[in-house]
């Protein structure tokens, strides 16, 4: 399993490289050519890619803030690496070309500004759980003690990844023993679980509710407030596209960043 | 003996175009385990064994690969049977079916399995409400995964040997008198007994190293659905090195059983 | 065929586009019918019919009385010896030969017994533990015919036996066996291309080319009376077809003197060692002899034969050191004569 895993970030590393690389000769070319109107942001670099690293649940808005990013600075292009925080905290701290990192968990942030390759984060937004029950609710669940029951097939993350870690905060803080009959890899996992009906609820991030809506229902419950996800977002030391870097980072930090992060269920910090 | 001897004495030079890329295969096979073995904070390798957690996913990793194996045994031979010695129709297409599990992404294959046999899915719902079973987060569950994703590898290595193998002794048994199902019990199975178990050797490492089907159909719970594989993944979330002592754990038990079974079995041959 | 009772009577169709073979069969209780004939006549075909190996595309099998076309295989009380034996490699002698009265319902240690009595017969006693592998030729084939004969067969078959072995192990089987067929009471269906086989096993000889019969009888009528080129071959004779009126027989431009007085369609036959050759017209005219060419000449045994071809190709045996005299060339003219009263006329 761990060869297989190993494999995957040895792919992705290499995969960046080459895109790397490739815009490195494509970005010399570029500068070759006295028509080309560099952006104003990106010229000085001559850099025209920026690789973001950014946890899954950030997948929807990174995706639409990559988007808007390009077309404000023409010729740029923004390559996502998307999956579990602690995933890429490790691929960067094994030399992953990354420019930006933005986490899920102050802690994944951790690993990388430790090890000396992230300097400063701030955070962007937060998250906060809800309860994810599959549309038509057949358990008919309410609140967190619903959650109690024994005949309700609860779904949790699995303590090592960060909803895992809220849920447990959120059940500590209001005193609740649930017996899950999973603990799931990931919050899409969780979701699909639900979404599927082989579970009767799940805790999950409220934006993964908003963006399988329809599929399942979101019921907030207020010990979540107990159990708030910080979402730190950094620039690399090690950035090759440093100054891009920055202005994607000055984006997600804009009121536009934040509200295209606000539809997607996620509130300010 | 005598006949090695012989051939050895036949082959005399190994020539160096199969020797060079063999050598070459081997070292892409065998150099990402010495880089486990190299990364391996062997200090904890003690302490990560006593962890209770640890055994029960290693006992229970055998004992479901173990049980998938048997359950490929009891169906795969039969299908590997059927699809080398009838004429069905659309053989050909069935035979190319069998593959499936084997391209299908794990993960695709738990949802798919998850859609048939889970709470809501086309068998799954009937089971449910006629016997109250329910198979996702079960250690049944782990058996149905495993096995979906092993057993092509059984009765491609079956059906193999069944083509391999001369049907005209089946037709001596028949003039003795012999029923076809003693013919298959007494003659083809003894005759494509290395295939069977070359193919269910296969299989018992596919199972259990199988990852994806399994925390996707069965989900993860220690004692009851966390095999080894899903233990390493998930403490490669916040733990890599014992991440690395587990899979290790995993690589050296299975290489034990299988370096012990095939000297058995090439010492009874 | 006289005094025997008819036991198997068999009529046997398989359509194999473009073959076809129509075999028709009667072997009485006792009887060993030996089906000869050259590669791809269809013999091993025709075993395959009756043991059910083969689908029939019409036709019957009948043996004592019972139809056995429509059963398979395992239902017929047939015994069959393959070419290469078949032996079950992963067991025993004795389990091979006890696998029949196994499947036939008896206990392991009766079947174990049954099967140790028939190793005793065929001589192996002392091979019961000993694998496929590592018997010998003989050996195997005669573990063969213990595990045919194991369940009390009413039909034995058996596919060239013979021809897996080497000579001189051939020789001592082919005596053995054919004490063994004497004393089987069933009826025996030998597939050979060997004549000789053919000669000593059988009490009968079929003879199948392309499909059909051609010729049948005993071994002595066939081996004087070829009906076809092959069986001439076989048997080692001159062969011609033609239509005769008293003492001659005209095939083709070819007018034969013959010493029995045949009419209507005849075949003549004469041995090639009955055919004197000369470089020159012999004097005295003998009334069989025509000018004819040296085609090709080979060793034969203790003579040469020379093949010579014209209005009448024929093959001729002489001496070596008469060859020598002849100076056999391919391609030259030579003279051929046959008395008359070497040759053999009968009806066709």
């Amino acid at each position: 399993m761990l060869k297989r895993l190993s494999l995957v970030a040895v792919l992705a590393s290499v995969v960046s490289v080459t895109a790397v690389s490739l815009t490195a000769c494509g970005s010399s070319s570029g500068t070759a050519d006295p028509g080309s109107g560099a952006p104003a942001s990106g010229a000085a670099a001559g850099a025209s890619s920026v690789t973001v690293f950014a946890a899954a649940s950030l997948t929807e808005s990174f995706t639409e803030l990559g988007r808007r990013f390009e077309s404000a600075h023409p010729g740029t292009k923004v390559t996502f690496n998307f999956g579990s925080s602690a995933t890429l905290a490790q691929q960067i701290t094994q030399g992953a070309p990354a420019d930006v990192f933005a986490a899920a968990s102050p802690a994944t942030m951790n690993t990388v500004t430790d090890a000396g390759l992230a300097a400063s984060p701030t955070v962007f937004v937060k998250n906060t759980l809800q309860i994810a029950v599959p549309a038509d609710n057949p358990a008919k669940v309410e609140s967190l003690k619903d959650l109690t029951d024994p005949k309700v097939k609860v779904a949790l993350c699995a303590e090592q990844v960060p909803c895992g870690a809220a849920a447990i905060k959120a059940l500590d803080a209001a005193g609740l023993k649930v017996t899950p009959v999973t603990l799931e890899q990931d919050v899409k996992a969780t979701l699909t679980k639900v979404e599927l009906g082989e579970v009767d609820a799940a805790l999950v991030y409220r934006t993964d509710v908003i963006a399988a809506a329809g599929k399942v229902k979101g019921i907030d419950f207020p010990e979540a407030a107990q159990a708030v996800n910080d979402y730190p977002v950094a620039v690399l030391t090690k950035a090759p596209a440093l100054d891009l870097a920055k202005g994607f980072v000055d984006l997600v930090l804009s009121p536009q960043g934040a509200d295209v992060l606000t539809k997607a269920g996620f509130q300010a910090p | 003996m005598t006949v090695r001897a012989r051939t050895r004495a036949v082959t005399g030079r190994t020539p160096w175009p199969l020797v060079v890329p063999a050598l070459a295969g081997l070292a892409f096979l065998v150099l990402p385990l010495a880089g486990l073995l190299v990364r391996a904070p062997w200090s904890t390798l003690p302490r990560q064994l006593a962890e209770p957690q640890v055994l029960e996913a290693l006992r229970l990793s055998l004992v479901t690969a173990t049980i998938a194996t048997a359950v490929c045994l009891l169906l795969g031979v039969p299908l590997a049977w059927l699809l080398a010695r009838t004429a069905l129709p659309g053989r050909r297409l069935l035979r190319a079916l069998v593959t499936v599990p084997l391209v299908l992404p794990p993960v695709v294959g738990g949802v798919a399995l998850l859609l048939v046999l889970g709470r809501r899915g086309l068998a799954g719902q009937w089971l449910y409400d006629t016997f109250g079973v329910s198979l996702p987060f079960t250690t049944a569950g782990v058996v149905v995964a495993e096995a979906f994703v092993a057993m092509p590898f059984l009765v491609i290595a079956v059906e193999g040997a069944l083509r391999g193998s001369d049907q005209r002794y089946e037709e001596a048994a028949a003039t003795l008198g012999a029923s076809r199902w003693t013919v298959f019990r007494r003659v083809t199975l003894p005759m494509v007994a290395p295939g069977v178990l070359a193919g269910a050797v296969l299989c018992w490492a596919r199972a259990l190293g199988e990852f994806g089907a399994t925390i996707t159909f069965a989900g993860n719970f220690p004692g009851r659905t966390q095999t080894m594989p899903l233990a390493v993944y998930l403490a490669l979330e916040t733990e890599p090195d014992a991440a690395i002592v587990l899979s290790l754990v995993l690589l050296a038990v299975s290489v034990i059983v299988l370096a012990g079974l095939r000297d058995r079995w090439v010492g009874s041959a | 065929m006289g005094g025997f009772r008819v036991s198997l009577r068999a009529h046997l169709v398989v359509e194999r586009p473009p073959f076809r073979l129509d075999v028709e069969l009667d072997v009485a209780a006792g009887e060993v019918v030996a089906l000869l004939g050259p590669n791809g006549a269809g013999k091993t075909t025709a075993l395959r019919g009756l043991a059910g190996l083969t689908p029939l595309a019409g036709g019957t099998v009948e043996l004592e009385g019972v139809e056995l076309h429509r059963l398979p295989p395992e239902r017929r009380p047939i015994g069959v010896v393959f070419q290469d034996y078949l032996l079950f490699p992963h067991m025993s002698a004795l389990d091979n030969v006890a696998f029949g009265p196994r499947c036939q319902g008896a206990g392991r240690a009766a079947a174990r017994r049954i099967a140790a009595d028939l190793l005793d017969r065929v001589g192996l006693t002392g091979f019961s533990g000993v694998r496929p592998g590592r018997l010998s030729g003989g050996q195997a084939q005669r573990v063969a015919l213990a595990r045919a004969l194991a369940v009390r067969p009413r039909l034995l078959l058996l596919d060239e036996p013979l021809a897996a072995l080497d000579a001189h192990t051939r020789l001592e089987i082919r005596a053995e066996l054919r004490r063994h067929l004497a004393g089987f009471d069933g009826a025996t269906v030998l597939v050979t291309h060997d004549p000789l086989d053919a000669m000593v096993l059988a009490d009968r000889l079929v003879v199948i080319e392309n499909g059909g019969v051609v010729q049948s009888g005993t071994p002595g009528e066939i081996a004087r009376h070829p009906r076809t080129d092959y069986v001439a071959r076989l048997v080692g004779l001159n062969l011609y077809r033609g239509e005769a009126g008293g003492d001659q027989v005209v095939v083709g431009d070819v007018r034969f003197s013959t010493a029995e007085r045949v009419t209507g369609p005849a075949f003549v036959a004469f041995p090639p060692s009955a055919v004197a050759l000369y470089r020159t017209r012999p004097d005295g005219s003998p009334r069989n002899l025509w000018k004819l060419h040296i085609d090709g000449v080979e060793r034969h045994g203790d003579h040469i034969r020379v093949h010579l071809r014209g209005p009448l190709p024929l093959a001729a045996d002489v001496t070596p050191a008469a060859a020598t005299d002849l100076d056999l060339i391919p391609g030259q003219e030579i003279w051929a004569a046959v008395k008359a009263t070497e040759t053999h006329a009968y009806p066709a």
